[in-house]
């Protein structure tokens, strides 16, 4: 159900077809109605360039609104005014481990206010909504998508559905309960669910964020990519790795990149963006590893749930926009996620979840490969907390050392002498 | 009169048969429309548009998934 657009400001051209090339205005649409192929935010890069400049940027929010002039909105942002802007950590302990020069980590770990990147596209995309005119919010969701929409609507007072499949584990489930939304338990497997979000964002005028309004909430990655070049100095890295579910961030990255190189806020820009996946849900990794343009959906089975997406909507382009920039796709083994996991916050201190452990893990695969070389700068996307997966490293960080209450004791446990006093 | 609109995935072996001839025949009443598709030697998918009775879409695209075709809506998957 396509909602009229309100005034829209000069700078959102309309919406476009990916396939067909057929053109829409900004309203909620998703489909193209001719061909059925996924649309696009187009922008009027004419009356953006004059206004957009570093000084612009560097003069606005410490939010990823500082690059509202590349973002789906008509007006003033209304939510998540303080979503984005997450710090670009130079990370010398991985990079050292790792083989590497000039590492950096962008930490959406402590993204405001769900800790993950979900914040960016989520701030976007209810933004969007309120200039439509919807004053309820949906997502079909498992994890860190419904925390944020849950979140958002909360603070922005707007009504929220949150659908799940009906044997979701009991904390994930808290996460969404306690911002009060309606959260919907869903009896029926992943598919099911699945099924009925896409009937239900078709049926009802609600904003169902990653459906009908997704060309809107998609928009809100490019701004890792965004604030990555600017806290590097206004310089684009040699490589971006990213982790994959629907492929969607990776296209993102890749058109972030683009715009700024188009706008000339950066003089170069030979960025190669690198996809990384679980072994055990790799539908985009696989089809580059043989070649394919096109991917063959699987059933998830990986310990990285915030990935684990088996038919993803965006995997065609994922593979086109890595094969464009050069860049290139691994995977890894649960095993292989922990122990990146471990790694990450045992040398740069940063504990994030699964996804993190998959983007190092791919990482380390892909500078031993040679692939990476020591001297290129790289950026690793770090997009989720650790505190939201802990069950996932449960076994591999041991356990506390018990003492009696004792500084004898407690001395000789851990060597450190004077116990003989 | 709905509408519905799904993207049907071909395994290898069901490329060349006439899956979506025979459903047409089994449901009259629900017209299809294809608007995309690609269809190769080892992969085959197609974006068909169902309209008619809701039921009568319902018991059509069971019938589909029947002759070991897959079918999922036309955003795939939307549970992230």
């Amino acid at each position: 159900m396509a909602t009229p657009a309100p005034m829209d400001s000069d700078k959102i051209k309309g919406l476009v077809c990916r396939e067909c090339g057929k053109e829409y205005p900004a309203v909620s649409l998703h489909v193209c109605d001719m061909c059925f192929g996924p649309l696009e935010v187009q922008y009027n890069y004419k009356v953006i360039k004059p206004r957009l400049t570093r000084k612009a940027i560097e003069a606005g929010p410490k939010s990823l609104w500082r690059y509202v002039d590349l973002l789906p909105i008509a007006g003033n942002p209304t939510v998540g005014l303080a979503a984005g802007f997450t710090p670009l950590v130079p990370a010398k302990n991985l990079g050292d481990e790792l083989g590497l020069d000039t590492l950096y980590l962008k930490n959406d770990t402590v993204n405001h206010p769900t800790l993950s990147f979900k914040d960016r596209v989520v701030s976007v995309a209810l933004t969007r909504a309120r200039e439509l005119g919807y004053d309820t919010v949906a997502c079909a969701s498992t994890g860190n998508l419904a925390n944020s929409v849950a979140a958002h609507a909360a603070a922005a007072k707007m009504q929220c559905y949150v659908f799940i499949p009906h044997d979701l584990e009991a904390s994930k489930v808290l996460g969404n309960l306690v911002y009060r939304p309606n959260v919907v338990e869903v009896e029926g497997n992943y598919d099911d669910v699945n099924r009925l979000c896409s009937e239900i964002a078709g049926e009802h005028r609600w904003a169902f964020v990653n459906v009908n309004l997704r060309p809107y909430y998609a928009e809100g990655s490019k701004t890792l990519a965004y604030e990555v070049v600017e806290q590097l100095g206004w310089d684009a890295p040699d490589h971006i790795i990213v982790p994959m579910a629907s492929g969607s961030l990776l296209t993102k990255i890749w058109k972030g990149l683009n715009e700024f190189h188009k706008l000339g806020l950066i003089d170069h820009m030979a960025t190669k963006v690198d996809g990384a996946q679980a072994e055990g849900c790799s539908p985009i990794a696989t089809a580059h590893k043989l070649g394919r343009d096109f991917f063959k959906p699987v059933k998830p089975t990986t310990i990285a749930k915030s990935l684990a997406i088996g038919n993803p909507a965006d995997g065609y382009y994922a593979l086109k926009a890595a094969a464009e920039s050069g860049g290139t796709m691994d995977t890894v083994t649960d095993e292989e996620i922990v122990e990146g996991m471990t790694l990450l916050a045992q040398t740069e201190g940063i504990f994030a979840e699964t996804a993190g452990g998959v983007t190092i893990g791919v990482l380390k695969k892909l500078v031993k490969q040679g692939i990476i070389k020591r001297t290129e700068t790289t950026v690793a996307l770090i997009t989720g907390n650790g505190l939201k997966t802990q069950e996932a490293v449960m076994n591999a960080v041991g356990r506390p050392t018990r003492i009696s209450p004792s500084l004898v004791h407690f001395q000789k446990t851990f060597g450190l002498g004077n116990h003989e006093r | 009169m709905a509408h519905l609109r799904f993207h049907l995935r071909f395994p290898e072996d069901k490329i060349k048969e006439p899956v979506l001839c025979q459903i047409n025949r089994a449901f009259p009443k629900v017209d299809t429309n294809i608007r995309r598709a690609d269809v190769r030697e080892k992969t085959g998918w197609m974006d068909v548009e169902f309209s008619g009775d809701p039921a009568e879409i319902e018991r059509a695209i069971a019938g589909i998934r029947q002759k070991g075709v897959i079918v999922d809506p036309i955003e795939l998957n939307v549970v992230e």
